[in-house]
């Protein structure tokens, strides 16, 4: 056949040899010619993939971060978009190469062992234990490196919210080289939220570039108008480099700008800050002003009851990651009730075994629940040991958003939104159900409401199991923002009856007016005399007004107070 | 009346028997045992730190003793409780060195209660190992210094971030307290020294366990938005900092953007924290658990099945116990007894092994020569060291960065035997209270 003849050299000249055509010949060699050609582009193809395979490999024999680093640029060099999954790989911690053949691969860690990916496809190349693999080291310059070279690469993502993260970043980090490659993405740009982001980025872009002062003055322009911290740095850090005159001067005038806009966020945002501060004194202080409020018991072991809810909400966490990790971010709300009755029925337990022994003695009171909290918290040590115990914010909790230069913590949020809850149905079970009625009847008149049939021991009792248990699903909260460790409860004790006595005793809302006002205080004076005399000079401004007014905002009138 | 009070006497009577045998039972045992303080709060706010130093001092004596003991005898520990509170560390530090007869006290945590039981071990001649990072300004001829001195740990980590980050504006956050404010004064002083404008450098202060960081936060952001690379230096003490972590990760404040450098945050207090907000801020200590040592693997080990606990975690407080425990074995072997003055003669020059691969020698200034590692926090509440010092560096008690004890040198040995000698004026007795 004619065939056999052709195929022995198999060399492209021998195809391309003018020879008279006859029409079978002439199809062969089309194709022929054709299946050359796809050969030939599959083995660029490959030829390109190696070489990527061989800069990628080189992490493994990487002896420092700088080589690590020439690695990063090397890889980001080729331009090819493959490569971003081994950098972000990378960047993550990642990047593993076997010990055995050196061989570098994408890892997650699944138990003793780690599952293994290509780093360039991403297929699955099998599992290996630990022990085998080595990690590729990275540090925080590293990677910087990387989300900075990835930037330029990811601009041309499929998914808007990569591209919008790409302008970001290149706004963070402008490159006056990136000037034409934005202005083309700007042009394809279909999405305008993220056209706006890729503009702002060029402009900073241009502010670095040699490009003249019309252009910069319109990216000055486009930058202040911006308006938030991360254009006010870039016009700081560009100012001293403008060149004199209407640059330098729209520069200066610019941040001038800027910073006024700034400053009315800062003030929105200190007083949230004050709210913020002062949900956490109300959530921390509403149990004590049932038990020391509305009882008059100085309860000196009410932060070990906050310290009590904190620890079951450990329990409960800890019980879910062990048993039910779906669960997880629904550990607070299984946490709340259990809390309640825990540190209800330690609150009970308390009320029954010594305090029903000391109504009307206030300094025994004081030094027995003094002496109550110390055992509690001694306990709470030789259960669960002296060190911090881990509690994990669930999802929802996580996190911030931003309204306008604010920023707002969504933990923060939620404490806010539940420390009134637990306010206004505290108040509706004082004000609208019998059991309130009764509580406050005893209150009022022990002698008169034990005449009406009032079994006014265990209206006592009960009355301090709530407080108790308020303070409980209070520490659920504040496990959320604080360290939970037996000290808990010590760091919330004075600032409760600070808040109960500025408040006015006795009355609810003088408690939530006090814990506020108290908050927003203390954010207002921390800016202008620091964390530690901001707080000396709440307490003095505290003595100053007790001096003037003894029984605080909301002073309770009638029989009551002088009885 | 008479009744009652024959029987305070008699309760009175029976409670000093007591009390005689209680006193006689250890200075029987004192026959064949070495006793050993151990002066770690086990309760109050600083057991969270001290208890597992107790519970390594333990696990030492117990591995000397495996070992047969020292000169011949048994170690035995004495283990007090101070309970976190300052004037009680010096009554029990008298009750470890009089009463029991201890041959040396490991012990102390927070700066206050070293400097309240100084006066204790000078007046009986005691001898105290004090094994955490201090502020320096001091030498005590009874005081052997195993943490680090500021400039083994705050200087060098600020190097780093100036050489290797890039640094160039400072917030130095931390505690209201003795510890923090001296390395703060230093450190100010220091990067003044290297050019850093006072305006680059913010200074903030916070009470003992403050909770709401939400305006530190964001003056920090504010701070660090000024075009110019921007770092912290945290010296913020204990339990604050899971708050403090916490509120930067809420804030969206990234490692890479904003690093945090911590002096107080080891493996122990990671091991009690979410640490997804932490990962890459950095740690600047002596020793980390994940040094990949097989001095270090064999000493895990063995804490780990003391402890009965395989999820146990060590970190440098913890080394500094160790390399002081070793130090103060050699150099009672070398003396030939516990008594103090040959032990503090005998134990400058001495050099055991550290747990990150090295040795570790006791100076004349009672301090000791330590490799400075810079970690970045892992998820695993690990540390993966970055960088670390080429040797090992000497503690300098009397930091060269204040105008106050750049003159003052501190040199045990005969004939000078003076913590604060001033080189200037060639007097012993510059500034300070030791001597």
């Amino acid at each position: 056949m004619s065939l056999r003849t052709i195929h022995p050299p198999f060399r492209p000249e021998h195809f391309l040899i003018t020879r008279p055509a006859r029409p079978v010949t002439i199809l062969l060699r089309r194709i022929l010619i054709t299946l050359l050609l796809s050969l030939a582009l599959v083995a660029q193809a490959s030829a390109d993939d190696a070489s990527l395979r061989a800069i990628v490999a080189k992490f493994a024999t990487a002896k420092n971060f700088q080589a690590t680093e020439a690695i990063v640029r090397e890889l980001a060099g080729t331009g090819d978009p493959s490569v971003e999954r081994p950098l972000a790989a990378l960047a993550e911690g990642d990047l593993y190469f076997r010990k055995s053949d050196n061989a570098v691969f994408i890892g997650k860690e699944a138990g003793q062992s780690v599952r293994l990916s290509d780093p360039l496809t991403g297929e699955s190349a099998g599992e290996e234990p630990k022990g085998a693999l080595t990690k590729v080291r990275v540090n925080n310059s590293l990677r910087r490196t990387v989300r900075d070279v990835t930037g330029t690469l990811t601009l041309g993502s499929e998914d808007p919210a990569v591209r919008l993260a790409a302008a970001e970043t290149m706004f963070g980090n402008p490159d006056p080289e990136a000037v034409d490659g934005l202005a083309a993405a700007i042009a394809k740009e279909t999405v305008a939220s993220v056209k706006a982001k890729l503009e702002q980025a060029r402009a900073a872009a241009v502010l670095r570039s040699d490009l003249p002062e019309a252009d910069k003055l319109a990216a000055i322009e486009r930058i202040a108008a911006r308006g938030d911290r991360a254009a006010l740095s870039l016009l700081i850090g560009y100012e001293n480099a403008a060149p004199e005159g209407a640059v330098k001067d729209a520069t200066t005038a610019a941040i001038a700008d800027v910073n006024s806009r700034l400053a009315v966020w800062a003030a929105a945002q200190n007083v949230w800050y004050g709210l913020s501060l002062g949900s956490v004194l109300l959530l921390a202080a509403i149990g004590l002003a049932i038990t020391f409020g509305v009882m008059g018991v100085i309860n000196m072991a009410h932060g070990e009851m906050v310290m009590i809810g904190a620890y079951t909400t450990f329990v409960v966490q800890d019980l879910i990651r062990g048993s039910f990790p779906g669960l997880f971010d629904w550990s607070l709300a299984i946490a709340l009730p259990l809390a309640f009755l825990v540190a209800g029925a330690v609150g009970l337990a308390i009320e029954r075994g010594i305090i029903r022994f000391l109504y009307g003695r206030p300094l025994e009171t004081l030094l027995a629940t003094w002496g109550v909290s110390l055992i509690l918290q001694q306990a709470v040590r030789t259960i669960f040991g002296p060190t911090n115990r881990e509690v994990g914010n669930p999802s929802w909790m996580s996190g911030a958003f931003n309204l306008g230069e604010m920023s707002i913590t969504w933990n923060r949020l939620w404490i806010m939104a539940f420390a009134l809850a637990v306010f206004f149905l505290l108040l509706f079970v004082m004000k609208r159900t019998a059991w309130g009625l009764q509580m406050r009847a005893v209150t009022a008149n022990r002698r008169m409401a034990a005449s009406m049939g009032i079994r006014t021991p265990w209206v006592d009792a009960l009355t301090f199991a709530l407080g108790s248990g308020i303070a409980g699903i209070a520490g659920v909260a504040l496990s959320q923002i604080d360290n939970v460790s037996p000290n808990l409860g010590q760091g919330y004790i004075i600032d409760s009856f600070m808040v109960v006595v500025f408040g006015g005793v006795g009355n609810l809302w003088g408690t939530l007016v006090g814990a506020f006002s108290l908050g927003v205080l203390n954010k207002f004076l921390e800016p202008y005399a620091g964390a530690v005399l901001g707080k000396i000079l709440v307490l003095v401004l505290i003595i100053l007004f007790i001096q003037k007014r003894p029984r605080g905002l909301f002073a309770l009138k009638g029989r009551a107070v002088e009885a | 009346m008479r009744g009652s009070f024959s029987t305070i006497t008699q309760c009175l009577s029976a409670g000093l028997i007591a009390a005689g045998i209680g006193i006689t039972a250890p200075a029987m045992a004192q026959e064949d045992t070495i006793k050993v303080g151990v002066l770690h709060s086990l309760s109050g706010t600083m057991a969270i730190s001290e208890t597992t130093l107790k519970d390594t001092m333990l696990f030492l004596i117990d591995e000397q003793n495996k070992k047969g003991g020292l000169l011949g005898k048994k170690l035995e520990a004495v283990v007090v409780d101070p309970a976190s509170d300052w004037p009680l560390f010096a009554e029990k530090a008298r009750e470890l060195i009089a009463v029991n007869k201890v041959a040396a006290v490991f012990g102390c945590w927070t700066s206050v209660s070293r400097k309240s039981v100084l006066p204790v071990f000078e007046e009986l001649n005691g001898l105290l190992f004090y094994p955490v990072q201090y502020e320096g300004e001091e030498s005590q001829r009874n005081v052997f210094y195993t943490g680090a001195a500021p400039n083994q740990q705050a200087i060098p980590a600020v190097d780093y971030l100036m050489n290797e980050e890039g640094v160039e504006r400072w917030v130095l956050a931390g505690t209201d307290y003795v510890y923090p404010q001296t390395t703060n004064k230093i450190l100010q002083a220091y990067l003044e020294s290297k050019g850093v404008a006072k305006d680059d450098i913010m200074v903030n202060y916070t009470p003992f366990g403050h909770s709401d960081w939400q305006t530190i936060v964001t003056d920090i952001k504010n701070f660090g938005s000024a075009g110019k690379k921007t770092a912290v230096v945290s010296t913020i003490n204990g339990d604050a900092n899971v708050p403090f972590y916490k509120e930067l990760g809420n804030q969206g404040i990234k490692a890479e953007d904003i690093p945090v450098v911590a002096f107080s945050v080891g493996e122990e207090e990671l091991a009690g924290l979410d640490t997804a907000p932490l990962v890459g801020h950095l740690t600047a200590w002596n020793y980390f658990q994940s040094v990949d040592v097989p001095e270090n693997a064999a000493f895990i080990d063995a804490w780990r099945a003391f402890i009965k606990d395989d999820k146990r975690v060590t970190n440098d407080p913890m080394e500094a116990h160790v390399i002081g425990f070793n130090m103060w074995v050699k150099a009672v072997e070398k003396a030939g007894t516990t008594d103090p003055d040959a032990v503090i003669d005998a134990i400058v020059g001495v050099s055991v092994p550290n747990l990150s691969g090295g040795y570790s020698t006791m100076m004349p200034n009672h301090h000791i020569t330590k490799p400075v590692l810079i970690g970045e926090i892992q998820a695993d509440g690990q540390m993966e060291t970055v960088w670390q010092t080429s040797g090992l560096v000497v503690g300098d008690e009397w930091s060269d960065y204040l105008p106050d004890s750049k003159d003052l040198i501190a040199d045990w040995r005969a004939p000078m035997s003076c913590g604060n000698f001033n080189v200037a004026t060639g007097k012993c007795g510059g500034k300070g209270t030791t001597n």
